[in-house]
């Protein structure tokens, strides 16, 4: 099998050669003809309208909330906000509902990245057989994914009711031995609903992130793999598995990212209740920023997200980087 | 191919620059409503058309009054009224006229968004609880109070040999516990009493902090109004809490209940139900003579309901506030409070307006709210960081509905509201 892994990498490593060559070769000292000066500027109206508004509503937020976190800058007040060092995050790193919402994130990050990734991997190997009624099913896997989360939170919350539709199904399954809980209203079992139902909203997406990967591998290699008279399982571990390593980080980090910045659900759903059992770190930030008008505080729980998040994309890197 | 080129970058910087103003729009202007003549009046009642009608039939009687001033209405979902307003405030567009919730009043005026009134009208005429007062100055009224009460059947409360309480003579704590647990041991309602516990906001404060109240507890020490420790997290203030958390397990209340507490009494799905007057009307369609009005309960020191409902105020930018302070002294005749009160079935401000409003005249089966308004209601605590007070107190009383530490809860609550007061200099005005 091993000789099938090479000859894919060689694949790989010959593809990089060719988009290297056709690569003109750069001259930087040299100055720019009036058809390339020409072509630069076109080059820059093109990107204008993205690094605009990507500067408007990503860039200068980000380096205001950055500067606000060391403040006590308020929604409402008469007064300009004055600098106040640390004291944000002294205040934060006191404040015991921050940890259980950082408590809340991991917990829900672990187990959705693994579950999220895993059936939609398992979806997308499914829906890439060609037989009829793949694209039946590729719309009615990816159809949640297009509903706003709003209505789908909206809908789940009345599924999930102690009189609704989950705990109903449960009961006639079971002949009324089993009485479902009341899943949003006890501190048990409130987190692990919001992960079903994100899980379920989430999944067709990477199902078609998969499916793009899947379909990039050549045929030929599976060719190689029935001449070989490798079946199901090898073929999935010696040519599948290795051929998604790309589309594998992506997804890895995509939908921890996703994970992390939980909040549409929670704001719905439970608003961070019962007794903290579902607040999360963006929910906390939102929650002091609009609702208690601390903005200077809420941008140091942004602050701090944003270094988390950063943190944690940067170990992913490092794990999933390819090696030499 | 260079056409396109052109085309192209044409498009290009038109987009750009498109951007670039708009951003430059956000930031730009100082108040500028109240010019030539025209004010503008932001209402909050959006999705409540009853309400809105009432208004604008007032604010056109204005306009046809004289020819100075036109008002032109503008009205917003409830839900995102406050945001709007703080996002005008923050850019500098806010209209001459706003309404307000009660409570956030001394807020915005603390911000300088309102300026003080100044009307041709006697405001002693009001019930106090209309009127939103901070620093001494009056910067807001209303035309109109709610109140709570008890919603029951008679019959029920009969067949259960319990005593329907009276206005002078309301349930004592002791009667009120045996009152539930005579109709909880009846088996006919899984959960007696509906508190209106799904109504997460503004409700929680405003009918859950009068409960405090009467126990002794209050949301903040009301005397110099910079620390919630010892009112909050006191002895009386940790009796009410146990007894919140008792009411759910004893099965007495739903720590999350159904989304129409009046729809639910309405089909005996609960047997006592507190609630706003606002639901009076409703309810006497649905249930007639058998609907019983009872005042809450008193559970030591009194009976206490909440105080202050929406109000109007005039903003410090406005160009022109001789003319916006015009038009809410002409808006607060008898007639057009009781106009408004009609179709809001809401309590009207003054005793002038009261006697036009059928229902509310002396022995009226509304004139009882008034009653209530007068003799229990309690303004939520008078201060700028009442915001704040309002969020923490609402996930303290979710938290201790769904079995948090009443204790450790409370001095959560405390530690944050009293932490919030410091970092904001006492909110005193410098």
């Amino acid at each position: 099998m091993t000789t099938l892994e090479r000859s894919a990498r060689a694949d790989a490593r010959t593809a990089t050669r060719a988009a290297k060559a056709t690569r003109p070769a750069r001259t930087p000292r040299q100055p720019l003809s009036r058809s390339g000066k020409k072509e630069q500027r076109t080059g820059w109206a093109m990107l204008a309208p993205a690094v605009i508004l990507l500067g408007l509503f990503i860039l200068i937020p980000a380096v205001l909330a950055f500067v606000l976190a060391f403040t006590n800058a308020r929604l409402i007040s008469p007064y300009p906000a004055t600098f106040v060092g640390l004291d944000n995050f002294a205040r934060l790193f006191t404040d015991p509902t921050f940890f259980r919402a950082l408590l809340n994130v991991a917990y829900f990050a672990v187990i959705v990245v693994p579950v999220q990734a895993g059936v939609a991997l398992v979806l997308a190997l499914l829906i890439n057989k060609q037989v009829r009624g793949t694209t039946f099913f590729r719309t009615v896997y990816f159809l949640p994914v297009v509903t706003s989360m709003v209505v789908v939170s909206l809908l789940w919350l009345f599924m999930y009711r102690q009189d609704g539709l989950i705990n109903v199904l449960i009961d006639r399954v079971t002949f009324g031995l089993v009485q479902g809980p009341d899943w949003l209203n006890d501190p048990s079992t409130s987190m692990p609903a919001i992960i079903l139902m994100s899980v379920w909203q989430g999944v067709g997406f990477h199902m078609v992130i998969w499916l793009s990967g899947l379909q990039t591998i050549p045929a030929d290699l599976y060719e190689a793999a029935d001449l070989d008279g490798a079946a199901g399982w090898q073929r999935f571990r010696y040519i599948t598995w290795p051929g998604l390593s790309a589309t594998r980080s992506l997804i890895l980090v995509t939908i921890t990212i996703q994970a992390l910045s939980l909040f549409t659900q929670i704001s719905v759903m439970t608003q961070g209740g019962p007794l903290d059992s579902t607040t999360t770190v963006v929910y906390e930030a939102v929650q002091s920023g609009f609702v208690q008008q601390e903005t200077g505080y809420a941008s140091a729980i942004s602050l701090v997200f944003f270094v988390l998040v950063l943190l944690i994309s940067f170990v992913q890197r490092f794990l999933t980087r390819e090696k030499n | 191919m260079r056409h396109a080129k052109k085309r192209l970058i044409v498009a290009s910087v038109l987009a750009a620059s498109l951007v670039a103003s708009l951003a430059g729009c956000a930031s730009a202007g100082t108040g500028t409503d109240g010019k030539n003549g025209e004010l503008t009046l932001w209402t909050h009642n959006g999705g409540n058309t009853e309400e809105l009608a009432a208004v604008q039939a007032v604010v056109d009687k204005y306009n046809a009054s004289q020819d100075k001033t036109t008002v032109k209405v503008q009205a917003f979902p409830q839900s995102s009224y406050n945001d709007s307003v703080v996002a005008a405030a923050a850019s500098g567009k806010l209209p001459c006229i706003v309404d307000i919730d009660g409570p956030n009043v001394p807020n915005w005026a603390w911000a300088k968004y309102l300026t003080p009134l100044d009307l041709s009208v006697d405001l002693d005429e009001n019930l106090p609880s209309t009127l939103g007062k901070w620093n001494g100055d009056t910067y807001s009224v209303g035309y109109y109070d709610v109140a709570l009460a008890l919603f029951a059947r008679t019959s029920v409360l009969e067949k259960a040999g319990i005593r329907v309480a009276t206005i002078d003579e309301p349930w004592t704590k002791d009667e009120f516990d045996a009152a539930l647990k005579a109709l909880k041991a009846d088996g006919t309602w899984d959960k007696p009493l509906d508190l209106g516990t799904a109504d997460v906001g503004e409700w929680y404060p405003y009918a859950y902090s009068p409960l405090l109240q009467s126990f002794g507890g209050d949301l903040i020490n009301r005397d110099d109004m910079q620390s919630a420790d010892g009112a909050l997290n006191g002895k009386k203030a940790l009796e009410w809490a146990e007894w919140m958390q008792s009411l759910v397990t004893d099965g007495y209340v739903a720590p999350k209940s159904g989304a129409d507490a009046a729809l639910d009494l309405e089909n005996n799905v609960s047997a006592i139900m507190l609630g706003g007057s606002w639901a009076a009307g409703k309810l006497s369609t649905a249930l007639g003579d058998d609907l019983s009005v009872l005042p809450l309960p008193d559970l030591g020191e009194g009976v206490k309901i909440g105080g202050g409902s929406w109000q109007w105020g005039v903003t410090s930018g406005c160009a022109d506030p001789e003319a916006a302070m015009d038009y809410l002294s002409f808006s607060l005749s008898p007639e057009n409070i009781a106009d408004v009160a009609k179709a809001t079935a809401t309590i009207p401000a003054t005793d002038a307006a009261a006697a036009l409003v059928p229902g509310f005249e002396e022995g009226g089966d509304l004139a009882l709210f008034r009653e209530f308004s007068k003799q229990f209601a309690e303004l939520r605590p008078e201060t700028p960081a009442y915001p704040f007070i309002s969020s923490e107190f609402t996930k303290a009383t979710q938290d201790i509905l769904n079995g948090g530490d009443p204790q450790a809860t409370l001095d959560k609550a405390v530690k944050a509201i009293d932490g919030n007061i410091k970092s904001n200099g006492g909110y005193t005005q410098k």
